[in-house]
């Protein structure tokens, strides 16, 4: 045995609720040597999760490995007693999830929780495991790492808390670590640090991880090799310079060209920019109770004003917390502003949108980042559709009917989709049906708040293209919210940079080289690039890091 | 690639999936209620006649059952309490049902001072211990059918308030309904269309949980001789009237049990396996 791990012609298959088996993983074979990382990269429905987690010899409920050996450290985890699959958990291989925030405890301090491996296994005694801990938060440069182990979870950051997972993974001293997309969740000015952190402590160490994502440039950062997955099939594996520079599957290249900056249409009609849609002067909103001047306690949006020229697009960009969604809930009249005027189409817009018009409402369309709770899962995607229609232009049966295959065309999904619920569709077709319902209303703006950012890249490439080719026919405007710069700039107009309740900077996609804003220089300069050397050589000013990143 | 594999203990018809105790249990409640609704026609005596010589008789041909305290025909008045049990028990649930879990949604969507003063109101009303209520009532208005129904669904009413209400509000933070209000949608759609498939099941779950709860304080109603009176009997009223007969060991005390449980099992095991939908993604 040379390798660490070694996988043989995996299988793994899941039964659905009418008896149907459906194989997930079609004899899957991969090699990790020690101290290697190696990056499961591929759509989300790939199977890259299920083969992570099947190197605990674990398979999500309803699933069965049902074919091949995984080897790991000389024992088939597939063959193994489910009592000695635990033994081995936490002390051979570790699980770092996607989401850190759901994974802890909240009822309990984060030191206790980090040093219980070490007890359910006896590793060592607590105290020992106690400065273990600490020494592991200072290796993943956690501020105060001998206090923040007293604290709960909820008082640190995402950023921190998802180190801290790494730090519960860690202190049982694993041979293997698997890492499940631990910083899609992330800003790009936190996710710096945490994959920072990782590096750092994976290469101090000697462990070999197997990295699980969608994001390419992440995955370049930080991993030995890549494996690209397409329908639980391994499409392509090489070195990550093999495969960035190299890529023969055309899967591969589809996630590379999501990476080149697209060629922007020249301003197809010049002079549709001249006319502003929607105004917005001066508006502040919040939460919390109204003080005596009638602004409430906390201000997540403050005093901010932008401009949308009809058939243009604005984007706004900043970090999670800025205010960026909240403004776009106030401008849509879900959470009322508390000062300001919002000047729609020449007409002053009522603050609540229970007040406003029913063509206004019409006219103004929101679409939210979560499909999955945008969509109402008992209901079929026609009636969802249809909704509209019958709502806002008081179609009948069959016009509806009729209406809803012209807008399945129009977002691209095939016809017979219609019948289907919500959760029996993918991510993507479920934002598609998302933007479908918005359009059968027949909006002039359509707020787009986050959408791509729950779909993997090259999904959301085709997303923002589909919204392209919309805008060029139907004439609308967006005002696209995001943290995703790539996306903001493949589409927009004009990107409007939010820091802390405010509009920091005003640019266009084209000067992006050249913030002037101390905050834009610092997000701009935190999205990750292809280049392997990006992470390692980025230096960033101290100052600005102090003064604007969360650590 | 595909390969139909279905589990011993799970049928599949029209879509959906089956699994045993389900059909059992609808199969006994089925029975039930075609009792109750052709008791009348298929009883051998009539339930006020004393048909045998002796009292508590044991189970012979002619007298099924036996016969109760008075020596009436067991079997006729068990089928006939069936008729006020599900009868009476079926009709407050609906009320209590339908009205707790319109009140409950439209409280979850409103919000604001509707919600706080339906809340505590009902909040009070279920604080008043069920029995006691039915006493009072029963006591200023008299026993008759209409009151009892009336008396139960308003004792259960908070509870299948307090339980939609949960659940809608859950909903409610949901981006479809702020999608659905911010086009302007009325309250009765957003109740009706949007919140009230999403909570169905459970509260299709709460409906017969309930329903096992009235048939229960029914019968403890009638067994404190508050509920029918005679010679009219449901069941709670008919283990009362035979509780003489538990040292002879007599079926008529044992009968109207087993009848009163074997309803409430059935139910609770129904809605423990109500039939699922089956929704394939490449079916």
């Amino acid at each position: 045995m040379t390798n660490l791990v070694e996988v043989r012609n995996l299988r793994i298959e899941a039964t659905t609720d009418a008896g149907r088996v459906v194989e997930i993983i079609k004899g899957v074979s991969l090699d990790i040597a020690d101290g290697e990382i190696v990056a499961l990269i591929g759509e989300s429905g790939s199977g890259k999760t299920t083969i992570a987690l099947s190197l605990m010899g674990y398979a999500r409920p309803g699933c069965r490995i049902t074919g091949g050996e995984i080897n790991v450290n000389g024992k088939n985890m597939a063959a193994l007693a489910e009592k000695q699959r635990a033994k081995l958990r936490g002390t051979d291989i570790a699980y770092v999830p996607q989401s850190a925030a759901a994974s802890f405890n909240p009822s309990s301090t984060i030191m206790e929780q980090v040093i219980e491996v070490t007890r359910i296994h006896g590793l060592m005694p607590p105290e020992q495991a106690r400065k273990r801990a600490v020494e592991l938060f200072r290796a993943l440069s956690l501020p105060d790492p001998e206090g923040i182990g007293a604290r709960y979870p909820h008082q640190v950051s995402g950023g921190q808390l998802q180190r801290l997972s790494a730090a519960m993974a860690l202190i049982g001293n694993p041979k293997l670590m698997i890492f499940d997309e631990p910083t899609t969740a992330l800003d790009v000015t936190t996710q710096i640090d945490v994959l920072k952190a990782f590096k750092s402590v994976m290469r101090a160490g000697g462990i070999a991880g197997v990295y699980v994502s969608h994001d390419l440039a992440v995955v370049a950062q930080i991993a030995d090799r890549i494996v690209v997955l397409k329908g639980g099939e391994m499409q392509e594996a090489g070195t990550t310079a093999q495969i960035l520079s190299a890529a023969q599957h055309p899967y591969t290249r589809e996630l590379l060209a999501a990476f080149e900056p697209k060629p922007r249409q020249a301003d197809a009609d010049a002079d549709a920019g001249t006319k502003p849609l929607l105004r917005i002067d001066n508006v502040t909103a919040g939460y919390g109770s109204l003080r005596a001047d009638g602004l409430p306690l906390v201000r997540a949006v403050n005093s901010v004003s932008l401009v949308v020229e009809k058939g243009r697009n604005l984007g706004v960009i900043g970090e999670s917390g800025c205010g960026k969604s909240t403004l776009a809930r106030v401008i849509a009249g879900i959470h009322p502003a508390a000062a300001g005027d919002i000047v729609f189409d020449g007409r002053q817009l009522e603050r609540a949108a229970g007040k406003r018009s029913q063509d206004q409402l019409r006219e103004m369309q929101i679409v939210f980042q979560y499909a999955d709770t945008a969509l109402n899962p008992a209901k079929p995607v026609e009636d969802i559709i249809s909704r509209p229609l019958a709502f806002y232009h008081q179609l009948d049966r069959q016009a509806r009917s009729k209406r809803v295959d012209e807008l399945l065309d129009m977002v691209r999904l095939p016809r017979t989709l219609r019948y289907r619920r919500p959760s029996e569709l993918s991510g993507g077709q479920k934002q598609r049906v998302n933007f479908a319902r918005a359009l059968a209303a027949g909006p002039k703006l359509i707020i787009c708040d986050e959408i791509t950012s729950a779909l993997d890249t090259v999904v959301a490439a085709a997303v923002i293209e589909l919204l392209k080719e919309l805008q060029r026919e139907l004439g609308l405007s967006y005002i696209f919210i995001s943290h995703d710069l790539s996306v903001v700039e493949a589409i927009c107009d004009e990107i409007m940079v939010m820091y802390n309740g405010e509009r920091v900077e005003q640019i266009t996609p084209d000067r992006l080289k050249a913030p002037i804003h101390p905050y834009s220089k610092l997000l701009f300069s935190s999205v990750p690039k292809l280049d392997p050397t990006w992470l390692d050589g980025l230096v960033r000013d101290p100052e600005l890091v102090s003064q604007y990143g969360h650590r | 690639m595909t390969m139909a594999r279905v589990a011993a203990s799970q049928r599949s018809l029209l879509g959906h999936s089956y699994n045993l105790v389900g059909v059992v249990a609808s199969l006994v409640i089925l029975a039930w209620t075609l009792i109750a609704i052709f008791a009348p026609t298929i009883i051998p005596h009539s339930i006020g006649d004393i048909v045998d010589d002796d009292y508590f008789g044991p189970m012979r041909q002619g007298l099924w059952l036996g016969s109760d305290y008075l020596g009436r025909d067991m079997l006729s008045r068990v089928l006939m309490g069936a008729r006020y049990t599900v009868g009476i028990s079926l009709a407050s649930v609906c009320i209590a049902c339908f009205s707790g879990v319109v009140l409950g949604m439209i409280a979850a969507v409103t919000g604001g001072w509707l919600d706080t003063c339906l809340s505590r109101f009902l909040d009070a009303m279920n604080s008043i211990p069920s029995k006691l209520f039915g006493l009072v009532v029963v006591a200023a208005v008299g026993s008759s059918i209409p009151a009892l129904i009336l008396t139960l669904a308003v004792i259960y009413i908070p509870g299948a308030y307090r339980f939609a209400r949960a659940l809608a509000v859950n909903i409610n933070t949901m981006d479809f309904m702020t999608v659905a209000r911010v086009r302007g949608e009325s309250t009765a759609y957003l109740i009706g269309s949007e919140i009230l498939p999403n909570i169905m099941r459970p509260v299709l779950a709460d409906f017969g949980l309930r329903f096992v709860f009235i048939v229960l304080l029914l019968s403890g109603l009638s067994f404190l001789g508050l509920g029918l009176q005679p010679p009219l009997a449901d069941w709670g009223a008919l283990v009362r009237e035979n509780i003489g007969g538990l040292p002879f060991a007599a079926p008529a005390v044992i009968v109207p049990s087993l009848a009163i449980a074997s309803l409430t099992i059935s139910v609770n095991l129904l809605i423990d396996n109500l039939p699922q939908k089956i929704r394939d993604r490449d079916a």
